[in-house]
């Protein structure tokens, strides 16, 4: 019986076909995902990588929404170039908690993984608004709207919490203070400023906006921004160690 | 069979969908009133509405129809059951017009960025998924969905399997479009290319899903010959790993069931490996099996020839399915995903070169003893040169995995370029090509209402395709080239800055091809509208052709 003729079993059954389908489309996936879970040298042993603290989340998800990954990456290749136009190339673990990912696959801007401290609060404010202020060239969208948004510190804590269950390690404490923290990092004359500072290692608390009132959309994604790339110091992290 | 005295009933399978969407409607409306956000409300509301519409619709069929449902044959040939395919093709049409006017819109923004008008829901980063969405999804999958609802039936001789089933599916899909699309513009999105929609419209994809895979498989159980077509072998592979794709990508956890924010379970690299082994997919099964099954009917239908070589269509099809899913680690080559993980991806990335071609040959061959059709038949000519453009996307895309090439390529506008041959070139023209041919043999008509038509969608389209993609090719390289430039004193020679000014150019000419793109298809719209309306335009008639705008 030739191979021809063997074939037809595939032909003339469509549920061993569908199972042929199914085992032909498993092998690739499975060799190449299922291994990230458990090798150890997947995601680099550093330190200071922590979780986002509540105004930062609350900024990340407006990075997601407004779906910003589409134009700028997060992700740092170890090239000549963009190491020195970036910075160090991105480590696996600077985005081990981020759900989802945002490395990005398109730059009609610049890479952000480490925007962070680059420019002043005050220029990611004025560039928000309206990048061609800045930027005469930009083309990147105005988001004047951020700034009349205020975010929500009441249901912050259920974010933080469904994250927990996805894995991100937000302990209790952080938890139960999201709505007092939220407040406290987007105004250093909070009380509360800090109890927030000893919760988060490296977090920033200051006016992002530069206006009072209640933290805005524009203090969140300001403090996404400006924490994004800055958690690892490079002058302690051992290179040699996590090499792959 | 029938038998006069037969008394009316309602089938399991409408007095069953009546109550749980019945129970779905209720549902939704308390979704409404609990809903924490008003993109959710929205969605919520909007679900009970359709629900509501969907109880009404089926009551009103059932006492509208006779007692007996319709026959699976009429006088031993079978009784083909073509309405759905009717719906899928118009909004196929609509989708399609829709989407590549998005299309146009936000790479207008990119030329001129003023046309965001600082407005939240038509700022570039929200039209853009919804752009891909429509064209990929909304168009693509209505394309697939109907023909592949149209071949299963004629190549296995066989009336569509169920009664409202496949009214299910293709209403429920196109449902499932329309909740993604205004999620976007509302900004209810995951951020996971091509896979942006919220949880919920996830899970309602998932349930139209399965009902397409059951009626699609049952539709070949019931078959009357004995081989099961080369098409169906691989709109079964587009439609099962699909379903597989689309679970392992799409596990998240809302914040509320009441709330249209979720978060996904995967994290990072994880994440991110399972994103592009998604992502690739949706262009391996999505964009390349389920339209060369397209291509494996309609080609040979059309040429009035078969395939060319059976073996070769065995061959490929394995070979094709089993690389491609290793293929996704070639979007994240030198990220943080681990080296062997590229190094897989770019091997078998290489090696997909090879079936790619196989099937480009064995549709190009199919030809054979029928070329002289390319002259008179604009349709057969829409159809090969999507199958070219295929071979080209096909070589472009392994190239393009390699490391080194892709060091240059990747994040410049040569990816867009690469996605726009094979989408624009081979998704787009097979498709018209099927519209073209689906149309006629559904709504029986003779044939087209005018070639004439065809033959200018198809040198509008064509221009339009050369124009975006040469104007992407050079831009993406020279960004690419522009960022890694030095100067002799070993500074970077450009600043980020200087190379968004050097693309505008190339944006305008990129919009310009996508606005011919567009006006084919208008054309295209008119034409097929004409078609189902008067049928086949008497031949010798001179019509003064007007472009249609």
């Amino acid at each position: 019986m030739s191979f021809w003729t063997r074939h037809q079993v595939f032909e003339k059954n469509s549920i061993i076909l569908v199972v042929g389908i199914l085992l032909v489309i498993a092998i690739g996936g499975l060799v190449e995902i299922t291994p990230l879970f458990y090798l150890k040298s997947t995601i680099e042993v550093v330190d200071g990588v922590r979780p986002y603290t509540p105004l930062e989340l609350a900024g990340r998800n407006v990075y997601v929404r407004e779906g910003c990954y589409l134009c700028h990456s997060q992700m740092i290749r170890p090239l000549r170039d963009e190491v020195e136009r970036y910075g160090h190339f991105s480590l696996a673990a600077e985005s081990m908690y981020d759900h989802p990912f945002q490395w990005g696959s398109k730059r009609t801007g610049p890479d952000l993984a480490r925007v962070g401290a680059k420019y002043s609060d005050d220029w990611h404010v004025t560039h928000l608004t309206n990048p061609r202020a800045i930027v005469p060239q930009s083309v990147m969208p105005g988001y004047p709207f951020l700034a009349a948004n205020e975010v929500d510190p009441d249901t912050i804590a259920d974010h933080m919490r469904t994250l927990r269950m996805v894995g991100t390690p937000y302990t209790d404490d952080q938890i139960a203070n999201a709505a007092a923290d939220m407040k406290a990092q987007a105004d250093p004359d909070n009380p509360g400023a800090d109890a927030f500072a000893k919760r988060y290692a490296k977090a920033a608390v200051r006016n992002f906006d530069g206006k009072p009132g209640a933290p805005t959309e524009m203090d969140a994604l300001i403090a996404y921004l400006q924490m994004l790339g800055t958690l690892v110091d490079f002058k302690l992290y051992n290179e040699k160690a996590n090499l792959r | 069979m029938s038998q006069p005295s037969i008394s009316k009933s309602m089938t399991i399978g409408e007095s069953g969908l009546a109550a749980v969407f019945a129970v779905t409607a209720f549902l939704c409306v308390i979704a409404a009133a609990k809903a924490l956000d008003a993109p959710f409300a929205f969605h919520a509301s909007l679900a009970a509405a359709a629900s509501l519409a969907s109880v009404f619709v089926i009551l009103n069929n059932y006492f509208g129809r006779p007692a007996a449902l319709p026959p699976q044959e009429i006088n031993g040939r079978p009784n083909y059951n073509m309405g759905p395919i009717k719906f899928t093709a118009f909004m196929a049409v609509f989708w399609g017009i829709a989407g590549f006017l998005v299309g146009l819109i936000i790479a207008s923004q990119l030329a001129w960025p003023a046309l965001n008008f600082d407005l939240q829901w038509i700022q570039f980063g929200r039209l853009r998924p919804l752009h891909t969405s429509a064209v990929i999804f909304a168009f693509g999958g209505n394309v697939l969905i109907g023909t592949s609802l149209y071949v299963v039936q004629k190549s296995c001789r066989a009336r569509l399997a169920g009664y409202l089933a496949p009214w299910f599916v293709v209403v429920g899909y196109n449902f499932f479009i329309v909740i993604a699309g205004t999620g976007y513009l509302l900004g209810v999105t995951q951020s996971k290319e091509y896979a942006e929609p919220e949880w919920y419209a996830d899970l309602w994809l998932t349930i139209v899903w399965v009902a397409y895979l059951l009626v699609f498989l049952a539709t070949v159980i019931k078959r009357k010959e004995p081989h099961i077509f080369v098409a169906n072998w691989f709109y079964l592979a587009f439609i099962v790993t699909i379903a597989v794709l689309h679970l392992g990508n799409n596990p998240a956890l809302p914040v509320s069931l009441f709330g249209s924010k979720s978060y996904i379970a995967w994290g990072g690299i994880q994440d991110a490996m399972f994103q592009w082994w998604y992502g690739h997919n949706a262009v391996g099964f999505f964009l390349t099996a389920g339209f060369l099954a397209i291509m494996y009917y309609f080609v040979p239908k059309r040429a009035e020839r078969p395939v060319y070589s059976y073996r070769l269509s065995i061959v490929h099809f394995w070979a094709l399915i089993f690389l491609y899913i290793w293929a996704g680690p070639h979007h994240l080559h030198y990220t943080a995903l681990p080296d062997w993980t590229q190094t897989l991806g770019m091997t078998f990335s290489v090696m997909l070169w090879m079936p790619s071609w196989g099937g480009m040959i064995n549709g190009l061959m199919t030809l054979s003893g029928a070329w002289d059709k390319l002259r008179t038949d604009p349709v057969l000519r829409m159809l090969v040169v999507s199958v070219a453009f295929y071979g080209m996307s096909t070589f472009e895309g392994p190239m393009m995995s390699i490391k080194v090439v892709n060091s240059l390529s990747h994040y410049t506008d040569w990816t867009i370029g690469h996605v726009h041959s094979g989408a624009l070139g081979w998704v787009g023209f097979v498709s018209f090509g099927a519209l073209y041919c689906l149309v006629p043999w559904v709504w029986n008509r003779k044939g087209l209402y005018s070639l004439k038509l065809v033959n200018w969608h198809f040198w509008i389209a064509t221009l339009g395709i050369v124009l975006y993609i040469s104007a992407m090719w050079v831009s993406g390289i020279l960004q690419g080239l522009m960022w890694r430039a030095y100067t002799s004193l070993g500074f970077l020679e450009y600043s980020f800055i200087e190379t968004v000014e050097a693309m505008h150019p190339f944006y305008i000419i990129r919009a310009a091809g996508g606005a011919l793109f567009l006006i084919g298809s208008l054309i295209m719209a008119y034409n097929l509208w004409m078609t189902v309306r008067v049928g086949e335009a008497e031949v010798q008639a001179p019509v003064a052709l007007q472009p249609a705008e």
